[in-house]
């Protein structure tokens, strides 16, 4: 029912989309008069559902030929040459020690893809989320593993201290995040995971500081990571509603980063887990307001979720990429398995699943950008992606016979990577959950 | 003798990656849909400039391309990458067809009369049509010396110390300023246009003209009569000795008996 939902949602939208794509750079503070049209649509939509938000003014736009504009193309061009040149010859290895080379991260630092939305005054590259979708996409073509870093910096890590950070916090994190620090985010615990709010980590108050106590699992980053934004509850009378989002600094007395998981998948990703042991923080380094952290959690993963399914469709494009090139030069029975009738229906199905994709991702990543709600947008295109690499990376092993499931071959791995898109950021039943309470709202309003 | 002026010759091509096709009427290649991008050698030159300006050798580069509206995206990528200014000399995809290095080379050395420029340089040749031959003409038009195939350049006093890679090995030769030189390969390896850069581009200035602003007169003066793919090369055979080889090479009247 849900992916039907999807579908009809998807055919409303993707007219929709072909219009806004042809929209350049609608940063929130942005509005050009040549959009003028749209964004007066804009301020009062309260539903999930914008299908009503026609484009008064379609027959004056021209469908776009290409999607992305001069520079979002460009950036795109830069990331794609960056990672096949500076990435791809060290993606088998590091997978098999599990380990992200320190030159990678640096690379990423000095072309800017550590600081996407960060603004200029702040050292950082000052452009969209859009910007950032396209780049985490393009880095997952080659390493799903070096894209998630890309992701959780930029859409949780580095958007929580522009978004929330005060003047101060601003002055010292972002710069050295834009150029030379990695950071994590800490809301998982052992015994709360798809149920986060009931997290134990204590944030107990001592004079001007608060004592924190508890251990925070699953951290991407953690062992490259110089900070560590901290969900932890500080007045567990009020339940949720007293988590509060704490900045940590690595150094701190009490901190101490656990031995890396052993995973299946997106292995050159660091995830361990972090304790605190009595670490003592001053009250500025709460982020946001006091109490706030479970509403800057929902709010933040959910453009999170838009991230991950970039990273979902850049690996099953990448996947995709490799495996369709070699059934063009593998023959049997005299030709290219490619010319096989029932080959070309298989990759035609998948190249048409992935397609859907990112033009789902495009439309969500805009919408986003404009102010507009994605909570149920954001939630069916992570659910989609990681279903779609899914089927990918499982038909293009077939595809490629006994070589596909040989280590020699990159595509093995992205079956292995593909596996986490449905678990991390929000399981795959907790986004249809999502999806199906986004109904139940539109639904009360009319739509 | 700071603050030198450089000009920068940017060619848009068919990116080298991509497997050239011919049309099917031999009029010429595809190109329509086809994945384009800055000439590799151009890349070098760009690349060699934004290096001059980092060592303070030079303090303004200017890139300049010929060609229909899509060598913009060229021009934008030598900003991002650090040039300061860009002018698009535009010619239409027709005209394009037959526009040929003499025409080039008129255009841009009348660019660098006007822009005052002290320094011209291109990649060695384009890797569409490889014909080896801008740079060159461009120094007869300006009657500047040239240094071609440079390998290496370094700024002493008022000269140019350039290495160039020939036939016979490395030559290296001193070049008055006013010069042009062409980039070879081994010159550097061209920078990534960081995203910030990218952003930060998009603020320079960059200038539309036409080959007419520039008295330059781009009628074709040649027609293209045929294009055609390479003959399929045909499969050589393993001898087992010197001596096979000689009597075989006999055989095909080769050499003399």
């Amino acid at each position: 029912y849900n992916i039907k939902m999807a579908a009809i949602q998807l055919k409303r939208v993707l007219l929709w989309s072909w219009a806004l794509a042809r929209t350049e750079h609608l940063g929130r503070k942005n509005f050009s008069k040549r959009f003028i049209h749209i964004t007066t649509a804009v301020p009062t939509v309260t539903s999930t559902n914008v299908s009503h938000l026609h484009t008064e003014n379609a027959s004056s736009y021209q469908l776009p030929s290409d999607l992305l504009s001069s520079e979002e193309q460009q950036m795109k061009e830069s990331v794609a040459r960056l990672a096949l040149e500076k990435i791809q010859p060290y993606v088998a290895e590091m997978d098999k020690n599990s380990e992200m080379r320190p030159e990678i991260i640096q690379a990423l630092h000095e072309n800017g893809l550590l600081g996407i939305e960060i603004p200029s005054e702040y050292g950082g590259t000052n452009s969209t989320f859009f910007v950032s979708t396209i780049v985490i996409e393009e880095l997952a073509k080659v390493d799903p593993s070096v894209s998630v870093l890309c992701d959780v910096q930029n859409t949780l890590v580095n958007m929580l201290f522009v978004r929330l950070g005060t003047e101060e916090q601003k002055q010292k994190y972002l710069p050295k995040l834009a150029t030379n620090m990695v950071g994590s985010f800490c809301l998982s615990e052992a015994e709360s995971g798809s149920d986060a709010f009931s997290l134990r980590t204590s944030a107990v108050k001592d004079g001007g500081n608060y004592i924190l106590n508890g251990t925070k699992v699953w951290i991407t980053n953690a062992e490259h990571a110089g900070v560590f934004l901290v969900m932890a509850n500080a007045k567990p009378t009020n339940g949720y509603k007293g988590i509060t989002c704490f900045i940590v600094d690595r150094e701190t007395e009490g901190v101490s980063i656990g031995r890396k998981e052993d995973k299946l998948g997106i292995r050159a990703s660091s995830t361990c887990s972090v304790t605190f042991d009595n670490v003592k923080i001053p009250e500025s380094n709460i982020l946001g307001e006091f109490g706030k952290g479970y509403k800057y959690a929902i709010e933040m993963l959910n453009s999170g979720r838009i991230g991950i399914a970039a990273q979902m469709l850049g690996l099953a494009q990448g996947c995709f990429n490799y495996a369709v090139e070699y059934t063009r030069e593998r023959k049997q029975f005299g030709r290219r398995i490619y010319d096989f009738q029932g080959m070309q229906h298989q990759i035609a199905h998948v190249a048409t699943q992935i397609h859907i994709g990112r033009v789902m991702m495009f439309n969500a990543a805009r919408m986003h950008q404009m102010g507009l709600p994605v909570v149920k947008e954001a939630a069916m295109i992570k659910y989609f992606a990681s279903e779609v690499a899914t089927l990918t990376t499982s038909k293009s092993i077939e595809w490629m016979g006994g070589v596909g499931f040989t280590k020699d071959y990159p595509v093995e791995k992205f079956f292995r990577d593909c596996k986490i898109g449905t678990i991390y950021e929000g399981t795959s039943n907790i986004q249809l959950n999502t999806i199906a309470k986004c109904l139940e709202q539109d639904k009360l309003t009319g739509h | 003798m700071s603050g030198l002026r450089i000009l920068v010759g940017c060619k848009r091509v068919i990116d080298y990656a991509v497997k050239i096709r011919v049309k099917p009427d031999k009029t010429g290649v595809v190109t329509d849909g086809v994945k384009h991008s800055m000439n590799p050698f151009d890349e070098i030159a760009v690349e060699e400039a934004v290096r001059m300006k980092e060592k303070k050798i030079v303090s303004e580069i200017v890139a300049v391309s010929c060609g229909p509206t899509q060598c913009q995206e060229v021009l934008r990528t030598a900003l991002a990458m650090g040039a300061d200014r860009a002018i698009h000399v535009e010619v239409d995809a027709a005209t394009y067809e037959n526009l040929q290095p003499l025409h080039v080379a008129k255009i841009i050395a009348k660019i660098a009369q006007e822009e005052k420029v002290d320094i011209v340089v291109t990649g060695k040749q384009a890797i569409d049509d490889d014909a080896n031959q801008t740079g060159q003409m461009v120094a007869a038009l300006l009657n500047w010396p040239q240094a071609t195939f440079a390998s290496k350049i370094e700024k002493t006093d008022g000269e140019l110390k350039v290495e160039r890679e020939i036939d016979g090995g490395l030559e290296t030769i001193k070049v008055k300023l006013p010069a042009v030189f062409t980039s070879d390969l081994r010159l550097n390896e061209p920078r990534y246009a960081t995203l910030p850069n990218i952003m930060k581009a998009k603020k320079k200035p960059l200038v539309k003209k036409t080959p007419t602003d520039f008295g330059v007169d781009v009628t074709a003066r040649q027609t293209i009569l045929k294009v055609e793919e390479p003959a399929v090369r045909q499969a050589g055979s393993k001898l087992a000795s010197a001596e096979e080889l000689v009597t075989k090479l006999r055989e095909a009247g080769l050499i003399p008996s």
